[in-house]
């Protein structure tokens, strides 16, 4: 069979069903885009950085490298030359006010890190290391000059043979450069001189240039410093192994911390295992997110049946007039239903005072109903109870009155046809509201944090207080990536029941 | 309604004892409010008791006896608790009235089917009596909002004033200090930029998608689907954090734009429901006449489409609205200072310096959320008469 343009009928067909397709993802694309951009992506950065860990290796480069060949099992100290490493990097990263953050991201790991590299980056300036300069500075006074090491590491071949030192010229350039400054034009820093030694004194590039050799000579009468106790009398803590093991740790770029972390787990030299008693807090508060959450949803359940049930029962017209009821609370601001409960929950707030007034309760022993789990609960419930309502509303529409008549027409009691014939086909209506509850109260932030107090809180209340207050990022994404996954099964068992399709709202 | 049971009077001894009991009951919160909730219990159960007798077996009139009770109660009420007793009694007063000639001519009975057993009777309306409690647990934290933002002092709960209706204990200071504070006017005024600009957003992007996936061949429909849907599931903080590192890495962090796009996003899910459903019910069959007649695909949806759909892309608008308008959580995070909302300004108030001002805003919001439920509501029964699904 041909079409009118002579083609097969089946192809014209093809043709005009795929240009339906094309025309409808056209529609769609740009939507699809735009979420894609404003949230998808936010979501998947939020993953990333719930394992992403560089600022170690970008802080503290040379340290990382040498450091990986220090076997971390041993109770010893890493060899001399990962402190002149560490010497290195630390001197650049004060340069760029690096090394507090860095601090501050490992003192999450070992508590004290914090204030022991804000220390040693005022101590590091003061190191003895000025000898060797002053040594080399002695024998030929250009070797103060910026120009003369630019000049120095021209040389192909002399950066072959001191790579260490080449590679510390070359960072201190770029840090100059970044400020707008040319490392030709400053004065020598005390820690490249150091890294030429610890190079140069090790018989490295020997008979490349003549100035390797004239420094080599310079520094072949001095007495060497040991890096190790020069960080050692900033402070006793860089002798402690079990920082070196806390910087080894957390070397790698990608790293599962964050997650041990949140499941209140810790590396640890001999393997993962449980923070102290003293630290678990994590999945405390997922346990008691859960455990809200639910007594939420079963209590939503309790008070939403019967009111959906009167809603389907009733006349058109009265259900419509109770619907409103419902539905106000549903349209009226989250912010106005937490600060009303705040108002009705308060030791001197409208409960209490009707309870006192009735002489129910003594005026000194009025209920503490707020910033407790209690408080939560109770706003809580009230707040997604319509979420509750309208789906079980929209399902019990549907069930006949006359089925339960018939079950009481064959003798069924009242409780045997509610039971055994009414309640199996609401049951639908269950499912939907109570995954919809649950799902919106586990995410809960904000009437936790109003009405919850210390004992009442979620754990997006723990992610917030990461994000703003803590700022341990990493952290906070890795909660909030456990947080999300429990919600996306729990998305895809609502697809899978009721089908996103099927969402309705208010009516 | 007709009654579906004929109904007769009641024995003495069935109604007496009820109205007796419920006496019992409100005298004991009398009596514990006035010291001894043991005397108030026998006092309001005699009490009652008696005034059912009289009202039914003595003077057997129903208007003046209803009159006399709400009369007696409401002065003793003013006799125990001053003006607020006097309402409470009042009330109680007509409940009473009310209940015993309710019980007495057998009124309970008459919409309800003839068979039903006593037992089934009492449940039915004990059922009532407890989805009413639900309804008012539902409205009050509302309804208390409002008389408490007409406070005269910063008091967070009702004064003795405000109980005994003296001019003095209510004020319109709240108001006026929403009004000429700047910190709510600027809070204000960002929550009205915002708020329409992600609206637009997510109603042209959401009306497009949404006509795109309600066409009978959409690949993949239930991944789109399930991806459009998702910034109404993904808990907001998650949203807010995911939003936060991400727009400060491409510098929308703390600019209008940055918030406007999250607020966009937020909405679009309410849009795609409420625009695809009121597709369901489109007859395309219409826009294939419009076709053709000899118009193009623009101006099939502007002229025949558009105009069809029109309540349901406007009851997504209002979604969307006032999910931006509502929302705390994300501008909290994306925003700055200079886009802090109302709902910011009030979650702030609320956690820090705790001040009524908040009560006014809330009445004023809850004002708006009925006009906004009352438009829905219109919107959709509009919608329903336009694609003939309800007559009227």
């Amino acid at each position: 069979m041909l079409a009118a343009d002579g083609t097969p009928l089946k192809k014209s067909l093809a043709r005009a069903l795929r240009m339906q397709k094309i025309r409808a993802l056209l529609l769609i694309a740009p939507l699809l885009v735009f979420v894609l951009v404003t949230f998808l992506a936010p979501i998947a950065d939020m993953l990333f950085r719930s394992v992403e860990n560089q600022i170690v290796r970008d802080t503290l480069p040379q340290t990382v490298s040498r450091l990986s060949a220090w076997d971390s099992d041993e109770e010893e100290l890493p060899p001399e030359e990962v402190f002149e490493a560490f010497y290195v990097d630390m001197v650049l990263a004060r340069e760029q006010k690096l090394h507090t953050r860095l601090g501050t991201r490992l003192n999450y790991e070992k508590t004290g890190l914090s204030s022991l590299f804000r220390k040693s980056g005022r101590g590091i300036g003061r190191f003895d290391t000025d000898v060797y300069t002053d040594a080399l500075v002695d024998a030929d006074p250009s070797w103060e000059e910026g120009a003369t090491w630019e000049d120095l590491f021209s040389n192909a071949g002399v950066r072959s043979a001191l790579p260490f030192t080449a590679s510390t010229w070359d960072r201190w350039s770029a840090v100059l450069g970044a400020d707008g400054k040319n490392s030709s034009e400053e004065d020598i820093e005390d820690f490249i001189v150091t890294a030429l030694y610890t190079e140069v004194s090790k018989g490295q590039g020997a008979g490349v240039d003549a100035r390797v050799d004239q420094a080599a000579s310079a520094f072949a009468g001095i007495e060497p410093i040991s890096i190790r106790s020069q960080f050692a009398d900033i402070d006793e803590d860089w002798a402690d192994p079990e920082v070196w093991r806390t910087i080894h740790t957390y070397a790698p770029p990608y790293i599962d911390g964050y997650f041990l972390n949140s499941i209140d787990m810790q590396k640890t030299p001999d393997g993962i295992e449980q923070r102290p008693e003293n630290q678990r807090i994590y999945l405390m508060l997922f346990g008691r997110t859960m455990f809200m959450s639910l007594v939420i949803t079963f209590s939503c359940i309790l008070l939403g049946y019967p009111v959906a049930w009167i809603l389907a029962n009733l006349p058109m017209r009265t259900a419509n007039l109770l619907m409103i009821l419902v539905l106000l609370p549903f349209w009226t601001s989250l912010l106005v239903r937490t600060s009303a409960w705040k108002v009705m929950l308060q030791q001197q707030g409208v409960i209490n005072d009707v309870l006192v007034w009735l002489g129910m309760v003594a005026d000194d022993g009025r209920l503490v109903m707020i910033n407790n789990q209690t408080g939560t609960i109770i706003a809580m419930t009230h707040i997604l109870l319509p979420f509750m309502i309208l789906p079980l509303y929209s399902v019990m529409q549907t069930i006949p009155p006359s089925y339960l008549r018939a079950a009481k027409s064959l003798g069924a009691t009242n409780w045997t046809a509610f039971w055994r014939v009414y309640f199996p086909q609401s049951v639908p209506g269950i499912g939907a509201g109570s995954i919809l509850v649950f799902i919106l109260s586990i995410g809960y932030y904000i009437t936790p944090e109003i009405v919850g107090g210390t004992t009442g809180v979620f754990i997006s209340n723990r992610i917030a207080y990461h994000i703003s207050s803590s700022l341990n990022w990493g952290l906070a994404a890795a909660l909030g990536t456990i947080l999300l996954a429990v919600v996306l099964i729990l998305y895809w068992a609502y697809d899978r029941i009721v089908g996103i399709d099927n969402v309705k709202l208010g009516g | 309604m007709a009654g579906k049971t004929p109904i007769s009077r009641k024995p003495v001894n069935f109604y007496v004892p009820i109205v007796a009991a419920f006496g019992a009951l409100a005298g004991l919160f009398v009596g514990t409010a006035q010291g001894s909730g043991f005397l108030g219990l026998i006092i309001g159960a005699v009490l009652l008791g008696a005034m059912a007798f009289v009202a039914t077996q003595i003077i057997k009139t129903e208007r003046p006896t209803k009159w006399g009770f709400t009369v007696l109660l409401a002065v003793g009420g003013l006799l125990l608790g001053g003006i607020p007793g006097l309402v409470i009694g009042a009330l109680f007063g007509w409940f009473f009235g009310w209940l015993t000639w309710w019980l007495y001519e057998g009124r309970y009975r008459e919409k309800l089917a003839p068979y039903l057993t006593p037992g089934q009777v009492l449940w039915h309306f004990t059922f009532r009596v407890i989805c009413g409690a639900i309804f008012v647990f539902l409205i009050t934290p509302i309804l208390v909002v409002m008389p408490l933002s007409f406070n005269s002092q910063d008091f967070f709960t009702f004064t003795p004033e405000m109980l005994r209706f003296e001019a003095e204990g209510y004020s319109l200071k709240h108001y006026r200090d929403f009004l000429t504070n700047n910190d709510w006017q600027n809070a204000l005024r960002n929550s009205v930029l915002i708020a329409p600009a992600a609206t637009l957003l997510s109603v042209s992007f959401g009306t497009l998608a949404a006509i795109g996936l309600s066409s009978e061949h959409v690949p993949f429909r239930r991944a789109i689907m399930a991806i459009l849907i998702s910034p109404m599931i993904v808990p907001l903080i998650i949203s807010a954090a995911g939003m936060y590192f991400f727009y400060s890495r491409i510098g929308l962090q703390g600019t209008y734009f940055g918030v406007v796009l999250a607020h966009a996003a937020l909405g679009i899910p309410f849009v795609i429901i409420t625009v695809t459903a009121t597709l369901v019910g489109f007859d395309r069959s219409l826009t294939r006449a419009a076709a053709n007649m000899g118009a193009n695909p623009v101006t099939t949806f502007f002229r025949v489409q558009m105009p069809l759909i029109l309540p349901g892309v406007i009851s997504g608008g209002l979604f969307a609205f006032i999910t931006s308008f509502d929302e705390v959580v994300v501008v909290l995070f994306v925003g700055s200072a200079g886009q802090k909302t109302l709902p910011w300004q009030m979650f702030t108030g609320l956690r820090e310096q705790i001040s009524p001002t908040i009560l006014a805003v809330a009445t004023i919001l809850v004002t708006l959320s009925i006009l906004l439920l009352a438009t829905v509501e219109l919107l959709r029964r509009r919608s329903e008469r336009l694609r003939g699904m309800s007559p009227g």
